[in-house]
């Protein structure tokens, strides 16, 4: 071998180990500069805290080499957030914590054009439950007390939740439709200030998900009724559900996932999915389901892009039932 | 004795070598972070939360719990030096501190704030210290239409300023109150007063960007059209004789210092309220109580005093219902909720009763580091005054650039950048036609907070608005504001006649 044709094997190697490092860093893709965190809700809401504890395990377990940066952009019922994820498309360093609002508000508000469909899910953590609260005082101890009560009462019985047209304001509306009840909904700004409407008597009933009362429930402050979900709550084992009382349509869940823009490449969905595996496995976050009481549940990729579609016509149902969207 | 063992027990706790290092070190950072327009303490617990997982959480929260109130005392360094707001907490501080500082005076108004920070602190950690069970309770009782009333107190308290041209005060208002309503409304969940269909509107104006437009960019184009270009700041050298001095003469605002503690400690309890709003209304109610009202605003020590000793006063405050409720009273504490969270502690009524060592451990915790705020803060004074001897042509640029960095800071977006600068200059033209700034800042800050109140009370109680009337403490408060609004016209009324009697012009 000349020197020549030394040097050239040297460089094909060269290049060749180039192309295969390469192309094992396309397959461990990694982020470059610091990840924005969107969350489409707005600052210490029950979202935000759950994405800012997202955000403390991603630290603590050093599981990105750049930081996770949480953004509130909850403008809009979450309009602001979704509209800039879209004008994000193709951008590996922006993911977006969602919440149920990410399918009803691209539906009540079309002028954002925002479709949903062309997001890249990432994953799903968990589902949070909503339960039926009136506080410790209240003579009703269960769902018949409850119902006869507020039709006594009539309008002038008051559910506390947060916003119009969010998770509270539907559930209340379910409610009301199922079991033939008419109350007035009094919209607060968190779900903390529902709870604490309640416990100071300024309101008779909440939707309240578990977490938003577990402080006041332990302290026997307030009581569970009933709870919207399919099986009795493991933190609320005496609690019913209303399934099994006899209302088989009132089941309503939050889901608690992230997502990123459309047009990113396959190494990146799975750089975040890889990543959010390690928050959803680690101790921390398992504990956190415990005692708030959400429910933990893994789905990501394809499949959770599929029950989002689900969902999404779920809710474009119940808006429609409401009166909210044209059916 | 059960409180004074416990708070021995905190002591200890707190004096463990790692706490006690933890603790300086969060003042010192507080401080810094607090000085910095557009970082307050919301940005520097969030910034720094991260750190706390690597130590227990006691000494987690008293490193959080010590930047948290190194914050408050910083915020105010910035206000009185640069005359931009360092926090929102400290925008009420710039009222007076700034034209303190510019008649050659700043030593004082930083001997003031720190003073009176410390009164405003100590006082409120003895009421945490005796009464949170009991304070927490009375908490729960302000439902909307008493938070609706207490807002009343507050606008009454601007509007009735004896010394200020009322028109104007209420025209500002007004224009406050407009500006507070752009964005998402919470109630509907629809868009309002979306100018130009710009989507950064969406999320509403923030009250620190309009604060610092007015006064960081506002009062600097005034400053420099009135110096043109040569600004003196008289300022003597600080030394230990100086400082003592001003500390004397702080005795007469000793009465403000002690209800301004008090009512900024009883607004931050109240969840969604924070030392923000606490800190104003202090500022308010001192002006409107005061002999001289027409002195505030010109560099005026009780003007200082007010709103320092309320807003330290509110963020002890705001730590009682997130201890035992589990509701953050302000923006800092819910990052510091979501902190305890993942230290494995449950806020909430049972928090006092299961992890009483921690409780204990913070309280005392609480006590050493206004200590150690305040020392600090004293002693740097001479570097704070330092500032001042910069050439103005290096200040002014400074000065721009850190509103500017300060506005665009908190929420990463360049559409604040741009409300600022416009804010500026509007503020320089409403400056230069003599309209005050203060309430309009202070409707910014309340109107969303009394609008939410006012609507559901509404929607509770069916429309029906005698339930101002009918319940107690909203009664209370109504009249209070009532009389606090009526009280500098009937003044200025018979100031009139009796000026009219005496057969000469009276000045206002």
């Amino acid at each position: 071998m000349t020197s020549k044709s030394r040097l050239l094997a040297a460089t094909a190697m060269t290049f060749g180990l180039g192309v295969l490092g390469a192309h094992d860093a396309a397959a461990e893709w990694k982020p470059f500069k610091p990840v924005e965190f969107i969350i489409m809700a707005g600052q210490g809401g029950g979202a935000d805290r759950l994405a800012r504890f997202i955000q403390s395990i991603v630290e603590k377990h050093d599981l990105s080499p750049m930081p996770f940066i949480p953004i509130n952009k909850g403008g809009g019922s979450g309009a602001e957030g979704l509209r800039y994820l879209k004008d994000k498309e193709g951008d590996p360093h922006v993911i977006m914590a969602t919440l149920n609002s990410y399918y009803t508000t691209p539906l009540r508000q079309p002028e954002v054009g925002v479709d949903i469909s062309e997001f890249t899910p990432i994953a799903r953590l968990a589902e949070d439950y909503f339960v039926l609260w009136v506080s410790a005082d209240s003579p009703d101890k269960d769902l018949d007390s409850y119902v006869a009560n507020v039709k006594e009462k009539g309008k002038k019985w008051r559910m506390g939740g947060t916003g119009t047209g969010q998770e509270d304001s539907l559930v209340t509306t379910m409610l009301e439709n199922d079991l033939g009840l008419t109350m007035t909904y009094v919209p607060f700004k968190g779900g903390g200030d529902v709870a604490k409407a309640l416990i100071g008597d300024h309101i008779e009933s909440t939707v309240n998900n578990p977490s938003e009362q577990m402080g006041f429930f332990e302290a026997d402050k307030s009581r569970p009724i009933a709870a919207f979900t399919e099986e009795r709550i493991a933190a609320f084992p005496d609690t019913p559900t209303f399934k099994e009382l006899g209302h088989p349509d009132l089941v309503y869940q939050m889901q608690r996932s992230v997502v990123a823009p459309g047009g990113i490449d396959k190494d990146v969905q799975d750089f975040y999915i890889n990543v959010f595996k390690q928050v959803y496995e680690s101790q921390e976050w398992q504990d956190y389901c415990k005692s708030e009481a959400l429910e933990c549940a893994w789905l990501a990729d394809g499949e959770l892009q599929d029950y989002f579609m689900k969902e999404q016509e779920k809710h474009r149902k119940i808006l429609q039932d409401m009166g909210e969207l044209p059916s | 004795m059960d409180i004074l063992a416990n708070l021995a027990g905190g002591f200890v706790t707190a004096f463990e070598p790692l706490n006690l290092a933890l603790m300086v070190l969060g003042c010192f950072l507080g401080l810094m972070i607090g000085a910095i327009p557009g970082l307050g303490s919301v940005n520097g617990v969030a910034i720094l939360l991260p750190i706390t997982f690597v130590v227990p959480p006691t000494a987690a929260i008293i490193f959080l719990a010590a930047i948290y109130y190194g914050a408050m005392y910083g915020g105010a360094i910035s206000s009185i030096m640069l005359g931009i707001p360092g926090a929102s907490t400290a925008v009420a501080t710039t009222f007076d501190g700034r034209p303190l500082a510019l008649k050659g005076f700043a030593d004082r108004a930083l001997v003031a704030a720190a003073v009176a920070s410390f009164v405003g602190g100590t006082v409120s950690i003895i009421l945490f210290t005796l009464f949170a069970p009991p304070l927490a309770d009375f908490a729960l009782r302000f439902g909307p239409s008493e938070e609706f009333a207490l807002m009343m107190v507050a606008f009454a308290t601007f509007v009735g300023l004896g010394g200020d041209d009322i028109p104007k005060t209420l025209l500002m208002i007004l224009l406050g109150l407009v500006l507070s309503t752009v964005g998402l409304d919470e109630i509907s969940g629809r868009p309002r007063l979306i100018f130009f269909d710009i989507s950064g509107f969406y999320k509403g104006i923030s009250f620190i960007v309009l604060a610092i437009g007015i006064y960081g960019i506002g009062e600097m184009l005034w400053t420099v059209e009135q110096a043109k270009g040569k600004v003196e700041i008289a300022q003597h050298t600080v030394n230990f004789a100086r400082v003592l001095n001003g500390i004397r003469l702080l005795k007469p605002t000793l009465r403000t210092m002690g209800l301004s503690s008090l009512l900024g400690y009883f607004v931050g309890m109240l969840p969604a309220a924070g030392a923000t709003p606490g800190s104003l209304m202090a500022y308010g109610l001192t002006k409107s109580m005061s002999k001289n009202p027409q002195l505030y605003g010109k560099g005026e020590l009780a003007g200082v005093v007010a709103p320092e000793a309320a807003n330290n006063a509110a963020s002890t405050g705001a730590l009682l219902p997130m201890m035992t409720l589990g509701i953050p009273g302000s923006p800092t504490t819910a990052i510091i909720l979501g902190g305890m969270i993942i230290w494995g502690l449950t806020p909430g009524p049972m928090l006092f009763i299961e992890q009483s060592e921690f409780v204990w451990g913070l309280t005392a915790s609480l006590y050493a580091a206004n200590l150690v705020t305040v020392i600090m803060n004293l002693a740097l004074i001479p570097v704070f005054i330092w500032v001042l001897r910069m050439p103005f042509t290096i200040l002014a640029p400074l000065i721009y650039v850190l509103c500017l960095v300060g506005g665009y800071a908190p929420d990463n977006v360049m559409h604040d950048v741009w409300l600022i600068l416009i804010f500026g200059v509007a503020g320089y033209a409403l400056r230069k036609l003599d309209y005050p700034m203060a309430p309009l800042v202070l409707a910014i800050v309340l109107g969303p907070l009394a609008e939410r109140s006012f609507r559901q009370t509404l929607i509770a109680e069916q429309g029906d608005w005698t339930v101002w009337a009918t319940r107690p403490i909203s009664a209370v408060c109504m009249l209070i504001a009532l009389a606090l609004f009526l009280y500098p016209l009937i003044l200025g009324f018979r100031r009139r006649r009796a000026a009219a009697a005496a057969g000469m012009e009276m000045q206002g």
